[in-house]
């Protein structure tokens, strides 16, 4: 059997050539000709990638082989698309691009050990809950689209919530690996309905309350629900109830009702998605030109570099926020039905890549770590696709990997160093007689 | 925990599953739809960038055609009519922001060469870039240029010239007039003119009261269902009661009793009031929609911008049915709530030309490829067999003597036999033409040569003073030895 670094290298060669097809594709479209500068991105791309899998190599000899090439998949994609948007906004995408790598590379050096951060468990969920405030602060907060959702700093602007998440899915996987034996003994029926022991749920309700929190006062639905869909995620994985997973919902949506009626805000963004030839240039205008740029795509596209973005001879957007929010819209238009499929299953792919690493790994927090891992990123893929295809309110979030934005890159790839982490340890546990390595239980 | 991991990731492969669903439903199962939404300028803005394919008159004439704006990636083609208001209708426009209309909107898809998806794929491997088809028109374009100057002198109203072998329109004007070069720059000006509305096309959109050039209609009727021969004579006198209101005559005259030639030849009103009422309304109804009416007339225009005719429940507006109450004499002789609009009546002189036989109108006549292939031709097909060969002779030999002797010697060409029926409806406090009383809708509908049908022509003017002899006969006469001297 190949060892895993090795088809991990395979499985990089069909990533550069799609870069660098990509890339020839966007040219050959813009400049009626092929010059030789798609191929130079195209071995600069496969450079950073070798580098990575050598270090991988080095480091994670026994990490899962395949998410790394997904990954670069979706990116060298995201790359391609956002080149075709704009050259520059590509260039800072793949600086970002090399800037996550070496954070993941960080993170794999430092956090080789990565039970340590069940001992921070709470500073990182107090962390990560201030880092959403930072937009909210005059001066370097930024408000787009209604919501607080970015920090600037000089030239520099990232999103806080991208790293959040990874903030929260630590806490819960650590809080949870802890006290899932308590949530379960401790369930009382009333009612006909299983609660949980209030002491121990105090801290899922502050979560909860984060939540909502979050919803008002940065306005920003979209991470709530990928926050919240999370811990419910794990809160079942944890527990085996699916009756509080009922019970949460329950509350989500009371609390979300609740603001979705009093906030203007939300309860504009669900009026757009309930009602969206409402108000065809106004309100409506995104999504409706979402869709309409999805029923031009058809089955096979139109062709890299071929959608409308803006209003020919104008500067009028015919795609608002396509290189973020929606470049899942422009996705299906340039390459279709078959090609959104594509991107879609990358990520199925990747979720049941790392569903897998969750099952195999040996200790609690490991689990549950990898799963809520998966779960956040599978979700976050979820809400902002569910927004563009109208199943659900278009919200603010990133497609992870590919949407422009260096916070979200950043981020996505210290989740990913972590999934690895878990997973080396994992496949090394399960490859070599147990024992060897000390069992995780002990050290909590 | 394992357990719940392999149900959670289930779950996640369904949340995926429905994004794959929801994203073929709109790029695919719903895509049509969504291309035809009015908010959805998608389309139109992808068209502009492709070369829209011309629009030719039968000499070459060029109607429409796109003219290059713009460098890269903001290049857009924008369309140009070069003869101005000449051929503003039937072709209509297309611009981006105001959309499109009439000819341009119904033939679109050839005009943008839109292929299947395939073949466009195809293309895109090919490096092809994706180039309009031209369309060649039967239209006349000189015909056109006489309708279109008669009318003007003339007021408001519709000229509708067809081939009667073919259904090939060679003429189609309307009054007043617009110029689709000017609808980026006035489109509010030009749609909210409620007095001249001059982008209805009045050929296809116009219901006016037919008066008696329905007369013919009636007349094919009575023959075609053997309730009279040329010869059988009804008794018109001078005034006829009926549903209690006198039915008369012009000047009252009493002709005692005549045939069918002396009864048309000078549109006598109580002898085509009496055939009407001895058709019913079962014959007479029948009749009307062999020729064409209470449908919208088969032509390639776009189904919103054709009407049909019949007799109108005006309150409602909808088509009354031969199971309605009616009067049946006033509908015979085209008054009652019986309207009619110049494509209409056009067919009925087109179909008794073509020896009974109504052709489906068509305005394109072939499609020509951007490598200069004919790649489609009009085929002419039968609409609807109206009346028997016999019976059309025998309404053509009425129909000349109208010309001849009769009340439409205006329409008459020197050589050339013509055939036709005119029609006066008073209009008394139409708010269209001012609420005058002295208004009439004057008609004339025909076919030239009688023995060798070329041309079937309809005119119709608005709030005119003056009789279909004097206003529209004219006008048919211009617009067929048009015709006729264009085929020589």
């Amino acid at each position: 059997m190949t060892s895993a670094r090795n088809r991990e290298l395979l499985a990089l060669v069909p990533v550069a050539i799609l870069l660098t097809a990509g890339f020839a594709g966007v040219f050959s479209q813009e400049n009626d000709q092929l010059g030789n500068l798609s191929l130079i991105y195209g071995a600069y791309f496969l450079g950073v990638c070798l580098a990575t899998h050598v270090y991988l190599r080095i480091r994670l000899p026994n990490a899962d082989p395949y998410l790394f090439p997904l990954m670069a998949t979706l990116t060298a994609f995201g790359l391609v698309m956002v080149y075709r948007i704009d050259e520059g906004l590509a260039r800072d995408q793949a600086n970002w691009f090399v800037l996550g790598l070496v954070l993941f590379a960080l993170t794999i050096h430092f956090l080789r050990d990565y039970e340590v951060l069940e001992r921070y468990r709470y500073t990182i969920a107090i962390g990560g809950l201030l880092l959403l405030l930072v937009p909210r602060v005059p001066g370097i907060g930024q408000q787009v689209n209604g919501a607080y959702l970015g920090v600037k700093i000089g030239p520099i602007a990232f999103q806080p919530t991208e790293f959040t998440k990874i903030a929260i899915v630590v806490f819960l996987a650590s809080y949870l690996r802890e006290h899932r034996e308590v949530l379960i003994v401790g369930a009382r029926r009333i009612l006909g309905v299983t609660l949980p022991p209030l002491k121990h749920f105090g801290p899922m309700l502050v979560v909860w309350g984060a939540s909502m929190f979050m919803l008002v006062f940065i306005r920003d639905l979209g991470s709530s629900l990928m926050f919240f869909a999370a811990f419910l995620a794990l809160l079942y994985v944890a527990t085996g109830r699916f009756s509080f997973v009922v019970i949460g919902m329950a509350m989500f949506l009371v609390g979300a009702w609740f603001f979705a009626s009093t906030v203007p805000h939300v309860h504009e963004r669900v009026d757009i998605w309930l009602h969206p030839y409402a108000d065809p240039q106004g309100s409506g205008y995104q999504i409706l030109n979402s869709i309409f740029a999805q029923a031009d795509g058809g089955l096979f596209g139109k062709g890299f570099g071929q959608a409308l973005i803006v209003v020919p001879g104008t500067d009028n957007s015919l795609l608002p926020a396509a290189q973020t929010d929606m470049i899942y819209a422009l996705i299906v238009n340039e390459v279709g039905l078959f090609g959104a499929v594509g991107v879609i299953l990358v990520y199925t792919l990747i979720a049941a890549r790392g569903f897998k690493v969750a099952l195999l790994a040996g200790d609690g927090f490991s689990k549950l770590l990898a799963t809520g891992l998966t779960a956040v990123f599978a979700i976050q893929a979820f809400v902002i696709i569910g927004g563009v295809v109208r199943v659900i309110p278009l919200t603010g979030v990133t497609l992870p990997f590919i949407s422009y934005g260096g916070s979200s890159i950043v981020a996505n790839f210290v989740l990913l160093a972590l999934l690895l982490l878990v997973s080396d340890r994992a496949r090394r546990e399960a490859a070599e007689p147990a024992g060897r390595v000390p069992a995780l239980g002990a050290a909590a | 925990m394992n357990r719940q991991i392999v149900k959670l990731s289930a779950f996640v492969m369904a949340l995926f599953a429905v994004l794959i669903g929801f994203t073929s439903y709109w790029s695919v199962f719903d895509a049509e739809a969504l291309k035809e939404k009015d908010a959805n300028k998608r389309p139109l803005l992808e068209q502009q960038q492709i070369p829209r394919g011309r629009i030719l008159a039968a000499d070459g004439t060029v109607i429409a055609k796109s003219v290059a704006k713009g460098k890269g990636a903001s290049k857009r083609y924008v369309r140009r009519y070069p003869e101005g208001t000449l051929f503003g209708h039937p072709i209509g426009y297309s611009f981006v922001k105001y959309g499109d209309s009439e000819f341009e909107q119904f033939h679109n898809e050839e005009l943008v060469g839109e292929g299947s998806e395939f073949s466009s794929i195809a293309d895109e491997l090919l490096g092809h870039t994706q180039e309009g088809n031209d369309i060649v028109t039967s239209i006349d374009s000189e015909a056109q240029r006489v309708a279109v100057g008669d009318l003007e002198e003339q007021g408001f109203g519709a000229v509708v010239a067809i081939e009667p072998s073919t259904g090939a329109v060679k003429v189609m004007a309307s009054n007043a007039p617009f110029d689709p070069n000017r609808v980026p720059y006035e489109y509010s000006k030009l749609a909210n003119d409620n007095v001249e509305t001059p982008l209805l096309n009045r050929a296809t959109q116009g219901r006016y009261p037919p008066g008696s050039t329905f007369k013919v209609v009636t007349a094919a009727a009575g023959l075609d269902s053997g309730a009279i021969t040329p010869e059988t004579t009804i008794d018109a006198p001078g005034t006829l009661e009926v549903e209690g209101t006198p039915l008369q005559n012009d000047f009252n005259e009493d002709f005692g009793p005549i045939a069918l030639d002396t009864a048309l030849t000078n549109s006598v009103n109580t002898w085509f009031g009496q055939l009407g009422q001895q058709l019913g309304n079962d014959t007479l109804f029948e009749y009307m929609e062999r020729f064409g009416f209470n449908s919208k007339p088969p032509i390639d225009l776009p189904e919103d911008e054709v009407l049909p005719s019949g007799v109108y429940d005006i309150e409602n507006d909808e088509l009354l049915h031969a199971n309605d109450p009616v009067d049946l004499a006033r509908v015979a002789i085209g008054q009652e709530r019986l309207l009619a609009t110049p494509l209409q009546m056009a067919q009925v002189a087109a179909a008794v030309a073509n020896g009974g036989k109504l052709m489906k109108p068509q305005i394109w006549k072939r499609v020509v490829d951007p490598d200069g292939r004919v790649t489609d031709n009009m085929d002419p097909s039968v609409y609807s067999e109206a009346v028997s060969k016999e019976t059309a002779e025998e309404l053509t030999t009425a129909m000349e003597g109208v010309v001849s002797e009769g009340t439409g010697t205006n329409a008459a060409i020197s050589g050339v036999p013509v055939a036709g029926k005119t029609g006066t409806a008073e209009t008394p406090g139409n708010l269209a033409c001012g609420g005058g009383e002295e208004e009439n809708q004057a008609w004339f509908i025909g076919f030239a040569p009688a023995d060798d049908p070329k041309i079937a022509i309809a005119a119709s003017v608005e709030c005119t003073e003056q009789f279909g002899n004097d206003v529209a006969a004219p006008i048919f006469r211009d617009v067929a030895e048009t015709i006729l001297n264009g085929e020589e």
